[in-house]
C-alpha cells in the first residue's frame, strides 16, 4: 500500500513518518492554501518575474543602462517598438534603465532584510528572555527608534553618513528593525517559560545558547512573515530617498532617482516620469499581494 | 516582585492618575532618547561645525575661540547637556541658508503642514470608514475585494509618483485645479495672517476669492494624502467591524428585531469607534512623514520641505531641528491617541 502512495498522499498524510515529511507537508499544505488566493498568486508572479529580469538584466535590457545613444537624434523619444519605454534627456532608453534598476532595488531589499531581521531577533528575544531592567532598557531604546517617523530618521541619518545607495541602505536598516524586535520579544515571552527550554536550562545551557539556538528559531517564522510584509515599504522608502536625491546617484538607474531626473520634462514627455514609477508601483504592489496572503494563510488570528 | 503588588494595589486606588503619570514618564524618556539621538546624528555629521560658523579662511585663533564657544572641548556627557538646556529654551542655534533662529523658520512653515495634513486626514477618516463598514459587511464578497485592493494599492504606490501624475493630469492637461504652492501670489497679500492655516484665515476675513485660490491648491495634495490615509483607516475599520458584528450583543439586536442598519452603523460601529480614533490619531502622525514627499512635489512650504531644502544644502541644525519637531509632534499624537483610548472606553479604565 505505501509503495503505491502518490507524492501527493505522501505528503498530506496525516501521520507522517519523518520530521522531514512533517515539514514538507506542512510547506505542501501552506502552498496549496496560498494557491487557492488569486492575489497572493499574482504577487508571487510578481516577484518571481521581478526576480528573474534582475538576474537576466544583461540579456533582456537592449540598450545599455548608462551609456545613451546620439544625443541630437535620440533625446526624450516617445515609446515606440524600437524604445518600449521612450528614451530620457541623455537619449538612454528607459525599458532598459528599469531592467537594470530591478538589480538595485532587488539588492536593498536583500540587504535591508538581512541587516534588520538579526538586529530586530537579537535585541528582542535578549529582552524577552531576561526580562527585569535588560528589557526595559532595550524596549526604551526600541520605542525611541518607533518615535520617529520612518522616512524621516532615515533622512536624518543619511544627512549625517552622506548620500548613496549604501549608506541609504544602511539607513532603512537602522529604522526597519523595532517592529521585528517588538515581534520578537513578544514571541520570547510565551516560549521562555515551556517545560523545555526549562529542560535546556536544567541540562546547564548558557542564556547565548538558549537563545540562539532554541528560542530564535522559534521565532523566526513570524518575523519573516513580518520581514515579507514590509518589503513594501522597504522599496518606497529606498524610492522616495532616491527622489529626494539622497539614494542612489546619478547615473545609477535607480527607480526613484529616474522620476526625479524626468519631474522637469512631465509635462510634455509623461513617460521619462510614469515608466519608473509604474515600475516601483507594480512591484510594491507585488509584495503587498504576497504578504497580505501569506499572512492570511500563516496567521490564522488575522484571517478575518 | 514587591513593587509590582505595590503598584497593583495603587492602581486600583488611583486607576486614571497613576496610569497617566506612568505615561507620562515614559514620554519624558522617549523625548530624553529622541534627543539624544538628534544630539548624535549632529555629531557624526562629516561636516565640521566651527567651518561652517566661521568659513574656511579663518585663521587658527578664530577656529580655536569659535570652537570653544561651541563647547566642542568639552566631553560628550557635558555637550549633550548643554544641547538639552538649549533645546528646552527653543533654541535650535541659527539656520545656516536663512540665517534665522530655527525655531522662528520651524514655527512659519508649521501651519502650511499642519493644514495639509489635517484637510488630508478628514477626507481620508470620511471616506474610509464608509468603506471599513461596507467591507466587513460584505466580506469575502465583491465589494470586499474592491475595498482591500484600493487599499493595498494605497499602500503600494509611491506618493510623490502619485503626485506628479496628478498635477500632469489634473493641472497641466485638464486644468482643474491650481498648480504648486500654496497661493497664487496675487492673492498672497490679501490676506492678513492670523491663524497661519489660510483657509481658516481667508474664510474668517470673508475673502472669498482667495479662498477658492487656497482651495483649489490644496485640494490635489490633500486628496492624495487623503488617499494614503483612507487605505489604512479603511481597512482597521474593515478588522474592527468583523470584531464587533461577531458579537453576542449583535446576535440580540437582530433577535428583538433591530433594523440591520441600525445595528450596523449604531451599534457595532459605536463600539468599533474606540479603537477607531487611535487609528485616526496615528493616520494623522504618518501623514507627517508623507508631507515630505508630498509638499517637495507640490512646493508646498511646509515643515516637509523645508527639511529636505536643509538637507540638499547641508544645513545640519535645521535638518536635526526639523526632526526633532516632527519625532515630537509624533510622539505627542501617539501621548494623545493613548488617552483618548482610555477616555472614551470605560473598560480600558477600569482595567487600568
Amino acid at each position: 500500500m505505501t509503495a503505491t502512495l502518490s507524492r501527493r498522499e505522501w505528503l498530506l498524510s496525516e501521520q507522517p513518518a519523518s520530521r522531514r515529511q512533517a515539514r514538507l507537508g506542512q510547506t505542501y499544505r501552506t502552498w496549496l492554501a496560498l494557491r487557492a488566493n488569486p492575489l497572493a498568486m499574482i504577487g508571487l508572479a510578481i516577484v518571481v518575474v521581478l526576480i528573474v529580469v534582475a538576474l537576466l538584466a544583461n540579456v533582456i535590457a537592449p540598450y545599455d543602462p548608462i551609456v545613451g545613444g546620439d544625443l541630437r537624434t535620440e533625446r526624450l523619444l516617445p515609446p515606440s517598438l524600437t524604445h518600449l519605454m521612450g528614451t530620457d534627456e541623455q537619449a538612454r532608453d528607459i525599458f532598459s534603465r528599469i531592467v537594470h534598476g530591478s538589480r538595485i532595488t532587488l539588492m536593498v531589499v536583500a540587504l535591508v532584510a538581512v541587516i534588520a531581521t538579526p538586529i530586530g531577533l537579537l535585541v528582542g528575544t535578549t529582552a524577552g528572555y531576561f526580562g527585569g531592567w535588560v528589557d526595559t532598557v532595550l524596549m526604551r531604546v526600541t520605542d525611541i527608534f518607533l518615535a520617529f517617523p520612518r522616512l524621516i530618521l532615515a533622512l536624518a541619518f543619511v544627512a549625517a553618513l552622506g548620500p548613496g545607495i549604501e549608506n541609504a541602505i544602511i539607513a532603512i536598516a537602522i529604522t526597519s528593525w523595532p517592529p521585528y524586535a517588538r515581534l520578537a520579544r513578544a514571541e520570547t515571552l510565551t516560549i521562555r517559560d515551556t517545560d523545555y527550554i526549562n529542560a535546556i536550562r536544567l541540562q546547564g545551557a548558557r542564556p547565548v545558547r538558549i537563545i540562539w539556538g532554541h528560542v530564535v528559531p522559534l521565532c523566526l517564522s513570524s518575523v519573516i512573515i513580518r520581514v515579507t510584509l514590509d518589503m513594501a515599504g522597504i522599496i518606497l522608502t529606498a524610492a522616495g530617498l532616491g527622489f529626494l536625491g539622497l539614494g542612489a546617484q546619478p547615473p545609477q538607474p535607480e527607480w526613484g532617482a529616474m522620476i526625479a531626473g524626468g519631474r522637469r520634462f512631465i509635462i510634455d514627455q509623461w513617460w521619462v516620469v510614469t515608466m519608473p514609477g509604474l515600475a516601483i508601483f507594480v512591484v510594491s504592489l507585488g509584495f503587498n499581494f504576497l504578504g497580505d496572503g501569506l499572512r492570511d494563510v500563516l496567521d490564522p488570528k488575522a484571517r478575518k | 516582585m514587591a513593587t509590582a503588588i505595590k503598584t497593583g494595589g495603587r492602581s486600583r486606588a488611583l486607576p486614571f492618575a497613576w496610569k497617566a503619570a506612568k505615561l507620562l514618564a515614559s514620554v519624558a524618556l522617549t523625548f530624553l532618547g529622541l534627543l539624544f539621538v538628534t544630539f548624535l546624528i549632529g555629531r557624526v555629521v562629516p561636516v565640521d561645525p566651527v567651518l561652517s560658523v566661521v568659513g574656511d579662511r579663518a585663521s587658527q585663533s578664530v577656529y580655536d575661540r569659535v570652537y570653544i564657544e561651541l563647547g566642542l572641548d568639552k566631553p560628550l556627557i557635558q555637550q549633550f547637556w548643554i544641547y538639552l538646556q538649549k533645546v528646552f529654551t527653543g533654541d535650535f542655534g541659527d539656520s545656516f541658508l536663512t540665517k534665522r533662529p530655527i525655531m522662528d523658520d520651524i514655527l512659519r512653515v508649521f501651519p502650511a503642514t499642519l493644514e495639509l495634513a489635517t484637510f488630508g486626514v478628514i477626507l481620508g477618516t470620511i471616506l474610509g470608514v464608509p468603506l471599513g463598514v461596507l467591507a466587513a459587511v460584505k466580506q469575502g464578497r465583491l465589494a470586499d475585494q474592491v475595498v482591500r485592493v484600493v487599499g493595498l494599492i494605497g499602500y503600494s504606490a509611491p506618493i510623490f509618483w502619485l503626485g506628479l501624475l496628478g498635477l500632469l493630469i489634473f493641472y497641466a492637461k485638464l486644468g482643474w485645479v491650481a498648480g504648486p504652492g500654496r497661493i497664487d501670489i496675487s492673492f498672497e497679500y490679501d490676506i492678513t495672517p492670523a491663524t497661519g492655516l489660510l483657509l481658516l484665515d481667508s474664510a474668517m476675513q470673508g475673502k472669498w476669492a482667495a479662498f477658492r485660490n487656497i482651495f483649489s491648491h490644496i485640494i490635489l495634495p490633500a486628496s492624495l494624502l487623503g488617499y494614503f490615509s483612507m487605505a489604512y483607516i479603511s481597512r482597521m475599520t474593515r478588522s474592527f467591524m468583523l470584531n464587533e458584528l461577531a458579537q453576542e450583543y449583535v446576535i440580540a439586536a437582530r433577535v428583538k428585531g433591530v433594523p440591520e442598519w441600525r445595528i450596523i452603523w449604531v451599534h457595532a460601529l459605536r463600539n468599533a469607534a474606540v479603537p477607531l480614533v487611535t487609528v485616526i490619531a496615528l493616520s494623522y502622525a504618518g501623514l507627517l512623514e508623507g508631507s515630505v514627499l508630498t509638499e517637495t512635489v507640490f512646493a508646498w512650504p511646509g515643515l516637509g520641505q523645508y527639511l529636505t531644502n536643509s538637507l540638499q544644502n547641508a544645513d545640519m541644525n535645521a535638518v536635526l531641528g526639523g526632526t526633532l519637531v516632527i519625532g515630537v509632534v509624533f510622539v505627542g499624537l501617539n501621548l494623545l491617541s493613548d488617552l483618548l483610548y482610555t477616555l472614551l472606553d470605560p473598560r480600558v479604565r477600569r482595567r487600568g
